[in-house]
């Protein structure tokens, strides 16, 4: 009867808790109680959708939580001005934000997940409005923590920026990828100071910017990034950027 | 504030519902918590325990895998040690129930933690492995505890990671009546150990095979698995017991272990050159061949995250 009692008053909490985290989790598809202060923050008060045509794909599971790969797909969306991408329950929430100015609104990566979390890609068009996509991914944890693995090796600052990358030419789109050498370190594993790259750039020969991304801690030790163009990319790309100690990136693209 | 406070009453829901998941779970296990290990014979002096060809769960309790003995004239020998404390506890009540000889000697065919978890049942015994094994069981065995812990919950209550405290290598050793041969190979993990019971003819060949059962690539070098499987088949044993999956009387366990580490490794290498992301990677379609076997899916998507970055990085242009 004792233990009766115990297992009621649990469910009733149970009941209670949960009908407090609907109120918050508002029209969220991935029902997380934090979506609504999340809107809040980065969206303010513009009008958001949640939009089929942005589409998140990544592993149900987070096999290794220091590398979780990530792609955002957005289709038959115009005017596509900027893309957030956040993971509700990181400890740091905002993982990237990108602007194709001339790329496909399409972007892969890998991130660190601290544990189970949505990952949401929110893309503002023209009118203001933001239009949200996302998936659950789950993660044993402590992707966020753990220091980079390149700190246990003594040479990691000879190779630091470093850029290695290829082009794919399809029949009706190319694509880019391309990995950089950097710790990525969050600032949240035991005295290791956030050394991280805040903002990268492709560029073509005349200086125009075909895509910009600002990126934050939660992105993974020496980031890969695969971009798309419609027909061949432009010629003499180049990859610019910067990282928050001031170190520069500059590399052409291999094509 | 607000920020703060949601965040408080999130953590509270979730407290409040793996508190009342785990009430439950405590209430059934009381009842519940026996592997129901039963000894197969599967030749003369020889018994096996078949373990489900399943990933660990709550109620499976890290009963995924495939555990032996073999009764010598000196005394039992123990081919791993099983998933937990618990298991192990049950693995020697098992053995007893079959022989009253005491266990002399138990060997760990690897570091990972189904086989060798239950090792601290056994600190009155010589626990044997290769120098790769203990020095993987070193640096990842409390980490492995709480993975599992996480997985499998009470049924590894109390379980410590104990590394194999006697290091051996290749060579032949007689036990008893029985002559071991010990194989020193690598390829699943950095340290293999197949024995061959040259008495008896049964092969003990660890995770390098799997039957019927996906293979797990967490700590794989796809060649030297591949040598590994040649060497197998080099060897004429009358039976195999795979570290998952039933024990077979003919090569067939290890060519389904060949065949499938040659198709993952074909599509990644396939996917790398054709300049695929991992999230892509992952939709990618299972064969028929290999569809129907246990866990394919999931195991082929654990390999994406274990192996692709290796096929990528050779597809990349030069540094700059």
């Amino acid at each position: 009867m004792l233990r009766l009692r115990g297992v009621l008053g649990v469910a009733a909490a149970c009941l209670i808790a949960a009908g407090n985290a609907l109120a918050a989790m508002g029209d969220d598809p991935l029902q997380s109680p934090q979506w609504t202060d999340l809107k809040d923050r980065y969206l303010g008060t513009a009008k958001v959708v949640f939009d089929p045509r942005v589409a998140v794909s990544g592993p149900k599971v987070a096999e290794d939580s220091m590398n979780v790969p990530v792609g955002i797909r957005i289709t038959g969306l115009p005017d596509v001005r900027r893309v957030l991408v956040i993971a509700d329950l990181n400890p740091i929430v905002k993982v990237l934000e990108f602007s194709s100015k001339g790329a496909m609104p399409s972007l892969h990566f890998r991130m660190k997940l601290q544990q189970g979390s949505p990952v949401r890609a929110m893309a503002q068009t023209a009118d203001g409005v933001w239009h949200v996509g996302g998936i659950w991914i789950d993660a044993s944890g402590g992707g966020c923590t753990a220091p980079s693995v390149g700190r246990s090796s003594a040479n990691w600052t000879e190779t630091l920026g470093q850029v290695q990358s290829r082009v794919w030419q399809g029949e009706a789109q190319s694509r880019v990828k391309l990995s950089i050498m950097h710790p990525m370190d969050t600032g949240l594993a035991p005295g290791i100071p956030a050394f991280y790259i805040e903002r990268l750039s492709l560029q073509d020969a005349s200086g125009k910017e075909w895509m910009t991304i600002d990126t934050f801690e939660p992105v993974s030790e020496n980031p890969v990034f695969s971009f798309d163009f419609k027909g061949s990319p432009p010629a003499g790309l180049t990859l610019v950027g910067r990282d928050n100690n001031g170190n520069r990136i500059s590399a052409r693209v291999a094509q | 504030m607000i920020a703060a406070s949601l965040r408080i009453l999130a953590r509270g829901v979730f407290v409040a519902v793996t508190l009342g998941a785990s009430l439950h779970s405590t209430h059934l296990a009381a009842e519940s918590l026996d592997y129901r290990l039963e000894p197969r014979r599967i030749a003369d002096d020889t018994w096996v325990l078949i373990g489900k060809t399943e990933d660990f769960s709550r109620s499976n309790g890290g009963n995924i895998v495939n555990t032996a003995f073999v009764v010598t004239t000196d005394g039992v020998v123990v081919v791993d040690s099983g998933p937990s404390r618990l298991y192990a506890e049950q693995l020697r009540r098992a053995i007893a129930r079959i022989t009253p000889k005491p266990v002399i000697r138990v060997f760990n065919t690897h570091h990972h933690p189904d086989h060798f978890l239950g090792n601290q049942v056994f600190a009155d015994v010589p626990t044997a492995a290769l120098a790769t094994t203990i020095s993987g069981q070193r640096q990842e065995g409390v980490a492995f505890v709480d993975n599992v812990y996480r997985l499998s919950g009470d049924w590894i209550k109390g379980t410590e990671s104990t590394p194999a405290r006697e290091t051996v290598g290749a060579g032949v050793t007689a036990i008893g009546n029985h002559e071991f041969e010990l194989i020193a190979l690598s390829g699943h993990t950095e340290g293999d150990l197949v024995l061959f019971d040259r008495s008896t003819g049964v092969l003990f060949a660890g995770d390098l095979v799997f039957y019927n059962r996906a293979p797990t690539t967490p700590h794989a070098t796809m060649a030297q698995w591949f040598a590994a499987l040649d060497r197998l088949d080099a060897i004429s044993y009358r039976m195999l017991v795979p570290g998952h999956g039933d024990p077979v009387s003919d090569r067939r366990a290890v060519e389904q272990t060949r065949r499938y580490l040659r198709w993952v490794e074909r599509a990644l290498r396939e996917a790398a050159e054709r300049g695929d992301e991992m999230a892509e990677v992952l939709g990618l379609a299972v064969p028929a061949e290999f569809s129907a076997i246990p866990l394919s899916r999931e195991e082929f998507a654990r390999s994406v995250a274990h192996l692709y970055r290796r096929y990528e990085a050779g597809t990349l242009g030069r540094p700059q």
